[in-house]
């Protein structure tokens, strides 16, 4: 434009600057048509796993703007053996955290012991009313299920001490099964049995990973009667449960190796490792159709997109080293699902037989609960995996 | 503006009860009026609640004089009554834009009274977030401050990058802007995998943008027209005053704490400090641009040291500083901040005194506004950098 | 539909709008109302959203894009905002002038597409005077900007005004000394005639028509900047100025007023430019020397069958987008100068240049 003035480079590179981005696709992104990925570590809004939640206020002391509510009343729950002691424990009643006042600092979830409050990456809760920003349990809860896996920590960093333990535990196991399946591999070659467990049983030991969080009721009591620290008592039961669970978890896992269906063999879905990211378009689709949230769908699409990918590294990795299936043949049929394949939303509903039974073997109500809704969860599976075996 | 007659009318742009007497100047046939004319606090030069209320004559300056404390926020008094983690999360919200730094700051008073040994890495990842953190406040003012010299472009360059920068740091903080990452004694988590890498990539991405700047803004003769002679600061005044950072450092003063005394492991490396000749507003504009090529000069250093290990230490189950006190000084984005931390041994501070880095560097706008233009005050306004938050605090 | 022109003769004292074809006194006079109207809504706000878009791209962002089809209806959509809201007038102000400020400030802008040429026959009057009046008219807008800054009660709108004052008494005398010269070489105010002697004005001793940008294209560039002043776009728009005067003499305007000063400045890019399409860049030419495809009159540019009018009005609205878009282009680069700087490159540099070039012109045109 500058025709008269000596023309400044100054100026025609300004020009030239701004026309260059003309002819460049814009940054932008179209928001709600395209999303930006965000991290896991986002601090989008706090979930609450109620079931981990022991009422320890902790969370709601630390909170600098005390923005976190919550309710509990004291439950006496008879004893778990005949000539026990009755033990009282707090029930949530109400867990509400203010996003009104929350400032996002994170400090509640940091604080947690019992890894009740997570965060999520989830941001589109906005509201036309402020009070509507009060969440309280069951919204919290559903928030659990966007929770994203922790993503893996650089290369240099030096392990959280469970991990780092459990990581430890887990190859020495591995070495040892290995060093046993050697040595039966040895023991039927030179028997010349070749049969049709061998593969299987050489196949790797599946991981087992506990989540420290529970704790061994127990244990804990017992400690407790033998005047031990409440805090001493409280970590020790914790390992204790993770002790039992682990064993327990490896018990059914062997069961599963054990029985001549070798897909249990096959490597466990943890071990294939996909990177959640992407979504499963068709899922997403049918549960917009069902009239789901696009939150909601868009998670669970999230998780479908990564149980298929799994699945089909799964199917690429036996395809590339094919064990037991020759011996087993219907593992062949890829419709043939491991009840651990079907995937069931667990949507906080228990099994009512279950947990009246356990609670009236005297187990605590916290314990009831859980197992009854794992137990849901279970029943709920093997009816998917008979319907789709039907169809 | 000799309207004497209107006196009794509703002065417009006066507060209720402010003097509106008018100083007529001159004599002859052409007598003039000062005019108050109250810059903020809501004005789109002021970004934020600051108030400037200038003397003018015509569009002359005669005097102006800063109200400050629209946003007071009390934050050395709530930090009375925070524990050391809590009050991690209060301080990167009175510099907004410098959130990291400020927690940094905390965190090494408490590491400093409390003796502690903080890993190295966590010191390397530490001094690599803070630079970044620099780039974007630096980024934040170079748009602004075109922005108020009428170039709307470069803010929407600058905060593309500070988009890529953001999404940086929150796949390792999970924050944008308050961070909240530092804990005494090192870190909160370390880096998750891939985060150098990606750091490393969006250095060269960023050095690859900066030509655009100097383009832009630097070069236009337009915007030289409007900053270069204005405002001019010589050091001695910004020194007399207080003034630090690239406000101070444009005038010629290589003063920065992590070159003179360096704290994390800027002594290890090449710490590159710009620094300007008149301290005019043209020379605080190109030291905060320099700066940012410093920084990403730092980042790409600190890429090659950062040591394996762990990234933070034991700490007891409350963060308890012994009695005493102690200050320490880091180099902000916007200069120098300085935390008085004195403790009785408590769980909170006994005193948290916060030397910011904007409260000194308005301090330097009567001096530089005495007898300019309009235009050339809000120059001058926008390239002494400040945060409102940080001056009220 | 007769689009009559004296053909043969080189210089058309005065051609006969399209519209004037129709029989009556009522008819036509409806027609042109509703053509300068349709004009004053349409291309602004076409110009509007050029500036969004570009500038929008420009900036590494997309612009408009949810209101209608690629954001087409987004300026629209902001003139029915702007109609829902509420009309505030400051307890001090001076109501009534307030209140018809921004009317004084719109009416020249819709009064100068009375003269503007868009094709051959597409335009309401051609005035012999139409040069002098278009500048003329758009002169008169300034003094709705004064009484807006004036009457708002604010030192933010007071100075606003006063600036934009100054800046059209700086920027007027370089705009019509530029423009003189275009009308000393084509020999004509009329508009239609300075298209038609552009289209016959030749490099002297050969053949080659050229328009007028190219013997004065230091006038063009004087007549832009000048434009650009006057209608206070960056980087010329320290009447505005939203950093230092919050929004100049629209710091107290809302809604529906607010909007007619939006639309006097958009209308204004249109005015400019059309009038520099005109004075320099051959009007509906295509290139020079080309003759529209369907016209016979002289130079190729009149007695034009429909086809080759819808033609000739879609080149000159390309080349005023263009030009919109260069002004826009300008916004988006620059920063904006300060006013003591615009007053001074004005009297120092525009002013003697455009005088020399008056002179020079003059001098070519008696010589040769």
């Amino acid at each position: 434009m500058a025709a008269t003035s000596p023309p400044g480079t100054g100026l025609l590179k300004g020009l030239g600057v701004t026309i260059k981005h003309l002819f460049q696709r814009p940054a932008t992104l179209m928001y709600p048509y395209e999303r930006n990925e965000l991290a896991p570590r986002t601090r989008g809004v706090i979930a609450l796993m109620d079931e981990n939640c022991t009422v320890c206020m902790l969370c709601s002391r630390e909170c600098p703007d005390w923005c976190i509510y919550i309710e509990s009343h004291k439950e006496t729950v008879p004893p778990a053996k005949e000539g026990g002691r009755a033990r009282t424990r707090n029930v949530l009643d109400r867990f509400a955290i203010d996003f009104s006042l929350c400032m996002y600092c994170g400090i509640c979830v940091e604080v947690c012991p019992f890894d009740a409050l997570w965060w999520s990456p989830e941001f589109e809760y906005s509201e036309y009313s402020i009070d509507s920003l009060l969440h309280e349990k069951e919204k919290l809860r559903a928030w659990a299920d966007t929770v994203p896996a922790p993503p893996p920590l650089d290369d240099g960093a030096v392990l959280p001490a469970e991990v780092a333990d459990a990581i430890e535990k887990a190859e020495k196991e591995r070495e040892l099964a290995e060093a046993k399946a050697a040595e039966e591999a040895q023991a039927k070659e030179s028997g010349a049995a070749g049969g049709a467990a061998t593969p299987a049983a050489a196949a790797k030991e599946p991981e087992v990973e506990v989540k420290a969080g529970e704790i061994d009721q127990e244990t804990f009591d017992q400690l407790i009667a033998e005047g031990k620290s409440e805090r001493i008592a409280r970590s020790k039961a914790k390992a204790a449960w993770v002790k039992k669970e682990k064993a327990r978890l490896k018990a059914e896992a062997e069961q599963g190796g054990g029985d001549a269906a070798a897909p249990a063999a096959a490597p466990k879905p943890a071990e294939v490792h996909v990177e959640a990211g992407q979504i499963d378009q068709e899922t997403y689709d049918q549960l917009i159709a069902e009239g789901k949230t696009e939150r909601m769908a868009r998670a669970k699409a999230k998780a479908a997109y990564v149980k298929k990918e799994k699945a089909r590294l799964r199917a690429e990795a036996e395809q590339a080293a094919p064990s037991g299936e020759s011996a087993a043949p219907e593992a062949e049929a890829p419709a043939k699902k491991q009840l651990s394949e079907v995937h069931v939303e667990g949507t906080g509903e228990i099994d009512q037989e279950v947990f009246d039974q356990l609670i009236a073997e005297g187990k605590s109500e916290r314990i009831a609960r859980s197992k009854a809704k794992a137990a849901w969860i279970k029943k709920r599976k093997q009816e998917q995996l008979d319907q789709e075996g039907g169809a | 503006m000799s309207d004497l007659d209107t006196k009794e009318r509703i002065q417009p742009g006066t507060a209720p009860g402010e003097d509106v007497a008018f100083e007529i100047h001159g004599d002859g046939d052409f007598p003039t009026a000062d005019m108050s004319l109250s810059i903020g606090p809501a004005h789109p030069a002021t970004h934020g609640v600051f108030r400037i209320v200038l003397e003018m004559d015509g569009e002359r300056v005669r005097e102006a004089r800063p109200v400050i404390g629209y946003m007071h926020r009390g934050f050395e008094k709530l930090a009375e009554y925070r524990d050391y983690r809590q009050i991690k999360a209060l301080v990167n919200r009175h510099d907004w834009l410098s959130g990291f730094s400020n927690e940094l700051g905390v965190a090494l008073a408490v590491e400093k009274m409390m003796e502690m040994e903080v890993p190295d890495r966590a010191q390397w990842i530490r001094m690599l977030i803070a630079e970044w953190n620099r780039i974007l406040n630096h980024l934040m003012f170079i748009g602004s401050y075109a922005i108020e010299l009428g170039a709307i472009t470069p803010m929407f360059y600058a905060f593309r990058e500070r988009e890529d920068i953001q999404h940086l740091l929150e796949s390792a903080t999970g924050g944008r802007l308050h961070f909240t990452y530092n804990q005494p004694g090192g870190l909160k988590i370390d880096l998750p995998k891939g985060f150098l890498r990606e750091s490393q990539r969006l250095s060269t991405v960023v050095r690859e943008r900066l030509p655009d700047y100097f383009d832009l803004v630097l070069g236009n003769e337009i915007f030289q027209g409007r900053t270069k002679g204005i405002g001019p600061l010589p050091s001695d005044v910004a020194l007399s005053i207080g003034v630090t950072g690239p406000t101070l450092q444009a005038t010629g003063v290589a003063e920065d704490p992590r070159v003179t005394e360096p704290y994390l492991k800027y002594g290890e490396i090449d710490v590159p400090v710009p620094v300007g000749e008149n301290g005019d507003s043209f020379d605080r504009f190109s030291c905060l641009l320099r700066r940012i090529q410093a920084s990403l000069d730092i980042i790409d250093q600190v890429h090659d040291h950062v040591p394996p290990g762990p990234v933070n230490s034991k700490l007891p189950k409350m963060v308890k500083a012994p009695e005493g006190a102690t200050y320490v000084r880091t180099e902000n984005p916007l200069g120098q901040l300085g935390y008085w931390l004195e403790s009785d041994g408590g769980r909170t501070p006994w005193r948290l005194k916060m030397r910011t880095p904007s409260f000194s560097n308005v301090q330097a706008i009567p001096y530089l506004m005495e007898g300019v233009l309009l235009p050339d005050a809000i120059s001058i306004l926008g390239s002494v950098f400040f945060v409102v938050g940080d001056i009220d605090r | 539909m007769t689009a009559i022109s004296s053909g043969a003769t080189t210089y058309i004292a005065q051609s006969v709008s399209l519209f004037d074809g129709f029989d009556g006194f009522v008819l036509p006079l409806v027609l042109k109302i509703a053509f300068v109207l349709q004009l004053f809504f349409v291309v602004p706000l076409v110009g509007g959203y050029l500036e969004h878009k570009a500038m929008g791209r420009m900036q590494h962002r997309r612009g408009p894009v949810e209101a209608g089809p690629f954001g087409v209806l987004q300026l629209v959509a902001d003139g029915i905002k702007f109609i829902q809201k509420e009309d505030v007038i400051p307890r001090a102000a001076d109501r009534w002038v307030f209140a018809a400020a921004p009317g004084v400030a719109m009416v020249p802008a819709l009064l100068v597409f009375l003269v503007i040429p868009l094709g051959p026959g597409v335009f309401a009057l051609d005035l012999e005077l139409g040069l002098f009046y278009a500048l003329a008219i758009t002169s008169v807008s300034v003094l709705g900007v004064l009484m807006g800054g004036w009457a708002s009660a604010n030192k933010f709108s007071l100075i606003g005004g006063l600036r934009a004052g100054a800046q059209l008494i700086a920027y007027e005398l370089p705009l019509i000394l530029a423009a003189i010269t275009v009308a000393v070489q084509a020999g004509t105010l009329s508009l239609v005639g300075i298209v038609e002697a552009q289209a016959g004005f030749m490099i002297p001793g050969t053949g080659i028509n050229v328009w007028f940008v190219f013997p004065q294209i230091v006038g063009f560039g004087i007549f832009f900047i000048s434009a650009m002043a006057e209608l206070s776009r960056p980087p010329f728009d320290m009447p505005i100025g939203d950093s230092e005067l919050v929004f100049g003499y629209m710091t107290e305007y809302t809604g529906i007023k607010y909007a007619m000063y939006m639309l006097t400045e958009y209308a204004g890019m249109i005015t400019m430019s059309a009038l520099m399409v005109v004075l320099y860049l051959g009007g509906w030419q295509l290139l020079p020397g080309v003759p529209m495809p369907g016209c016979e009159g002289a130079g190729g540019l009149f007695d034009c069958s429909p086809i080759g009018i819808a033609l000739s009005v879609l080149v000159t609205l390309g080349k005023i987008m263009a030009l919109v878009f260069v002004m826009v282009w300008a916004r988006v680069a620059y920063p904006r100068l300060r006013e003591d700087q615009l007053q001074r490159m004005s009297w120092l540099v525009l002013v003697p240049l455009s005088l020399l070039n008056l002179a020079v012109i003059t001098v070519f045109k008696v010589v040769f």
